[in-house]
């Protein structure tokens, strides 16, 4: 083991390496700062180069990319509330409120540090764990990785928010959409409706950054402010350094954490976010600040998404499984440059193995470096006013939406999906458990199925699942007690007064509310009804899901009509928001519909085409702004977008336009 | 400039190449030169119907260097994913948009031919319409756990009357081929669905949940040949490959193992025959020894066939692309011409009786529907 481990700094620490690696570190970070475009467009951008390489150089190129995408998608996270990747979700949650707040370098040197620390310690316990990985791997089968899921899913205990209800059910809607497309015993397609694009399911791309970008740009418009607000951007660099020192060990925790779970294949990294920063709250003594830029919240999970691409790595090579999809080019990669993954890999080749860990070591310090060098001056995108930031950002999200499966539908599905983000910001539902329970449903019910053919209901008794029982219990207990969500703390004890304390106001006022329960319940009677349809197998998942979702929307429901103001499950922010009379603020639905109006044009004359149209009329009708102005800003965008998806060797989604006229790329 | 005349005018990603082109077919006519397509100055665009990083990309991008240096005019070839709905939509768009003008190359897969060949609602696309360049085989092994008793493939009627567990990614996958070679032994296999992919089943192989398996052949070489010599797999049969004369024989790879018909012999005494194991056969075919393909769009002309078979010989010569291939390709040659369209044949013929047969047999056993 020493011998690989010299051979492999050898290789690590020449000139030649570390150049390599920081050209991929830097083609990573341009790639990584888009949102929707992670190590995947990265890879394949790199791919052509790497053949014909020598491998170690190939290989610090790859790896250089990979480690540093799960660093540079915190810029569009924190400064723009748009989730990076399915990896820094969380951290859109105290990220961009802090943004908000004017403290968006603070929020990301905090991140950066975290990242770097993160992938240090990831490639330190990488460093044991090969050794041992295989077999410990090797035990969680089919019924283990079912009870992670429901550890996973037990996270929406914390993040539930003020009403249990409210957010199981929120969980529920998200179990229901995850079920959409082929049933994993079965391979029977559910609620796909004759629509092609459903067969494979809702992209989680797509998911994200309707749930959370969405209605943050949707909110932003409603102001001509610019994001931080009009406060000042104070020098909180050094702060955030100071914020993760202090939290140094929520990091370490965090990291370990990350490692552990990204090296589990199955459970995939999407989850693992959401538990980190699951666990800061349960480890927080005070929560009231989660949510509304709590430096935790940001810590957590960005310690935990770079320490997980380390330990993604394990099943990458040890078994030659993917565990994500960078993972997935960065295998293909690996075997155009001739290495192939297997057991020879902790035997023979374990120099090659260390070398990979201690490159991906390396490339985090150099990449979450560069990020903290740059994080001042790209805060300051925060302070431009909002309208003109704004059709970039637009632009910027569906972009990233329709890289999930590059079809006109994958701007349908942000549409859709982004309005129910807006209803549920607006009523208080909490939007991470509905994202935890898209991400696990599918992967809880595979295993669940798998689980009980393979054992029978005997594996609930097997070892490994009694102690992941225990620990989703203690988790869960700590869960009630630290409730949280992102309209404030959940006062201390979780029971909800039901009874009536006083006469409930006027059923009018209530109206909105109870109207958007109704339509979540027909969510869950749809789903019922699809069920219906299937195959005992291809059924149980989404009608069990549904039917205990559905009983708690009832819940819900009851509690609107009967409960008094005071009760926290009632909320409405367009009722009791601070905004509320003041007429400088537009609709909230102002900034879904210019988003649809760029949806609409696509559908028209194609995606690139809409774009610059949608530039045009936008800054001169909603940002006022003169022509020179506008017309620069259109041509800038309209380069910058041309010039990546030609780089990317990517089509726009066409529209009715390019059905009748064959047009020249880019247009076509 | 006057290579750009052999095909028709169209507009292409290098807008000033194709208009020097445009005005050159204006002036002289546009008349088509038979002999010669060339393809300077082009971009070829490289349709593969899955994510980047699986196998067929992979496959692609370790191609498509090559077919750059030996067509004529040497192109660019890009690899495009477009992935989607089980690798139909990209295939979709292939067969709805390509233009016969050898400027756009599809690549497809078992996981394109398996749909097509049981007639999946989802297919818009017909293999019949399209042109074969090159056919790219695999084999594959099946295996199975030493605690079922068995200690090589001379003992393969243990297994008969136990009770196997079979980790399958899906009835409608690849892994038909093997639940149609179980039924058609009659082997007791308890197939359990939901794997993401053979890897993942091997992984449930490693755990013990499953006890038979099998790989492609360079993932056995890889993954599984170590767990033989540690004595925890052991190698029953190979599914065989085909001879010139389209006769199935033992896959060159593993010569000391038998092939799926030798196996079935040795279980039943007989040869297998019937509609069943033709029904076997078709898939196989679809699946392994013509498992990924190269075409070109419906209409496309002898010419322009014929440049890019010629490229592909070129290429199977070249000493670089001999010493880069296993890896990716394993231990099988890529074909092209003749040889290639055989296979295409028969990895994309099946009688109406015989699909409807394997559909009514997935529907009644396994509760698969296709499409709603």
């Amino acid at each position: 083991m020493l011998e690989a481990f010299a051979a492999a700094f050898a290789d690590l620490l020449t000139l030649q390496h570390i150049g390599y690696m920081l050209v991929g570190v830097v083609i990573g970070l341009s790639i990584g700062v888009f949102p929707g475009l992670g190590g995947i467009a990265g890879l394949s951008l790199l791919i052509p180069f790497i053949y014909g390489m020598d491998s170690v150089s190939a290989l610090a190129m790859l790896i250089g990319l990979v480690a540093v995408i799960p660093t540079s998608d915190t810029f569009s996270s924190v400064l723009m509330g748009i989730p990076g990747s399915s990896a820094s979700q969380a951290t859109v949650l105290d990220g961009f409120p802090m943004a908000k707040r004017g403290e968006a370098a603070r929020a990301l040197s905090a991140a950066f540090v975290s990242s770097l620390f993160g992938g240090l310690v990831g490639a330190i316990v990488l460093t044991g764990f090969v050794l041992i990985a295989r077999p410990l791997i090797l035990a969680f089968g089919s019924a283990e990785l079912f009870m992670l899921s429901v550890f996973g899913l037990s996270m929406v205990g914390v993040l539930a928010g003020r009403s249990l209800a409210k957010g199981l059910a929120a969980c529920g809607i998200g179990l229901v959409l995850g079920s959409i497309g082929g049933a994993p015993a079965t391979g029977e397609f559910r609620m796909v409706f004759d629509v092609d694009y459903l067969y494979d399911g809702i992209p989680l791309v797509v998911v994200g950054l309707g749930l959370f970008a969405f209605p943050e740009i949707a909110d932003l418009l409603r102001r001509n402010q610019s994001i931080a607000g009009g406060s000042t951007l104070g020098a909180g660099w050094f702060r955030g350094v100071a914020d993760w020192f202090r939290n140094i060990f929520l990091s370490l925790r965090c990291s370990g954490v990350g490692c552990i779970i990204g090296a589990i294949p199955g459970l995939g990294g999407s989850v693992v976010d959401w538990i980190a920063y699951g666990h800061a709250v349960q480890t927080s003594r005070d929560v009231s600040q989660f949510g509304k830029g709590n430096p935790r919240g940001i810590i957590a999970p960005e310690s935990a998404n770079n320490a997980k691409e380390g330990g993604g790595l394990l099943p990458t090579l040890l078994f030659g499984i993917p565990g994500s999809g960078s993972m997935a080019v960065f295998l293909g990669g690996m075997v155009l440059i001739g290495i192939e993954p297997g057991p020879s890999m902790v035997t023979s080749e374990l120099s090659v193995t260390y070398s990979i860990i201690w490159s991906l070591a390396m490339a985090n310090v150099l990449g979450a470096g560069l990020c903290l060098i740059l994080a001042q001056p790209i805060a300051r995108l925060t302070t431009i006013p909002f309208p003109l930031l704004a059709p970039f950002m637009i632009t910027v999200i569906c972009f990233a939406a329709f890289q999930a499966t590059r079809d006109l539908s994958d701007l349908l599905a942000l549409l859709a999906i982004g309005v129910l983000g807006i209803l549920m910001k607006r009523f208080g539902w909490p939007r991470p458990a509905l994202l935890i329970g898209f991400v696990l449903a599918p992967q809880a019910e595979t295993y669940l199925y798998q689980a009980v053919q393979f054992y029978g209901w005997a594996f609930l008794l097997r070892p490994g699942v009694l102690i992941i029982a225990a620990i989703t219990a203690v988790s869960i207990w700590f869960g009630i007690r630290n409730r949280v969500d992102d309209t404030g703390s959940a006062p201390a004890g979780a029971a909800e007064p039901v009874t009536a304390a006083s006469a409930p106001p006027p059923l009018a006022d209530r109206g909105p509310q109870i109207a958007f329960v109704v339509l979540v319940l027909a969510i869950f009677a749809i789903a019922i009804w699809d069920g219906s349809q299937h195959s005992f197998l291809g059924a149980v998942f989404p009608i069990g899901t549904a039917s205990v979702a559905a009983f708690f929307a009832l819940m819900l429901l009851f509690v609107l009509i009967l409960g008094s103001v005071t009760n926290p499950a009632v909320f409405d922010h367009e009722r009791t928001g601070d905004h509320v009379g003041d007429p400088a603020v537009r609709s909230p639905w102002a900034g879904a519909a210019w988003i649809a109006g760029l949806v609409v044009l696509s559908a028209l004359i194609g995606f690139f085409l809409a774009m610059i149209a949608f530039f045009v009329i936008f800054l001169r009708v909603r940002a006022n702004a003169g022509w020179t102005r506008t017309l620069l800003l259109t041509a800038v965008a309209t380069l910058f977008i041309g010039f990546l998806a030609g780089a990317l060797n990517l089509n726009f989604p066409s529209g009715w336009l390019q059905e009748v006229v064959d047009l020249p790329w880019p247009l076509r | 400039m006057e290579n750009d005349m052999t095909r028709p005018f169209q507009i292409n990603r290098r807008l000033t190449l194709a208009f020097a082109a445009g005005i050159a077919v204006l002036g002289l006519g546009g008349g088509a030169h038979a002999d010669d397509a060339s393809f300077d100055g082009d971009t070829i665009e490289w349709i593969i119907p899955f994510s980047p990083g699986g196998g067929s990309d992979t496959w692609a991008r370790f191609n498509a260097p090559f077919l750059s240096k030996y067509l004529a005019g040497n192109p660019t070839v890009v690899v495009i994913n477009e992935p989607g709905g089980g690798s139909t939509k990209g295939t979709n768009l292939f067969a709805a948009r390509a233009e016969p003008d050898g400027q756009t190359i599809l690549g497809t897969s078992g996981s394109t031919q398996f749909p097509y060949l049981l007639g999946d609602p989802r297919v818009r696309y017909d293999y019949k319409d399209w042109r074969v360049v090159l056919a790219a085989p695999t084999g594959g092994v099946v295996y199975a756990s030493p605690s079922l008793g068995i200690t090589s493939a001379d003992e393969l009627e243990k297994l008969q009357g136990q009770e196997l567990v079979y980790a399958n990614q899906g009835a409608t996958s690849l892994d038909l081929v093997p639940l149609l070679a179980f039924r058609l032994m009659d082997l007791d296999v308890q197939h359990v669905f939901g794997f993401k992919g053979r890897g993942d089943g091997r992984l449930a192989f490693e755990r013990g949940e499953a006890n038979i398996d099998y790989q492609t052949s360079s993932a056995y070489l890889k993954n599984v040949q170590p767990l033989v010599e540690a004595g925890q797999a052991v190698p029953l049969f190979s599914w065989g490959s085909f001879d010139a004369d389209g006769n199935l024989t033992r896959d060159p790879t593993f010569p000391d193992l038998p092939h799926f018909a030798e196996a079935y012999e040795m279980l039943t005494g007989e040869a297998p025959s019937g509609p069943e194991f033709d029904a076997w056969v078709a898939f196989f075919t679809a699946g392994f020894p013509a498992q990924k393909m190269i075409f070109l769009p419906n209409g496309t002309s002898d010419e322009i066939v014929a440049a890019y078979q010629d490229a592909a010989t070129q290429m199977f010569a070249d000493p670089e692309y001999q010493e880069a291939k296993l890896p990716v390709l394993g231990t099988y040659e890529q074909v092209t011409g003749d040889a290639a369209t055989v296979l295409y044949e028969k990895a994309t013929t099946i009688s109406p009786e015989l699909r409807q047969q394997v559909v009514d047999m997935l529907e009644a056993e396994y509760g698969v529907k296709l499409g709603n």
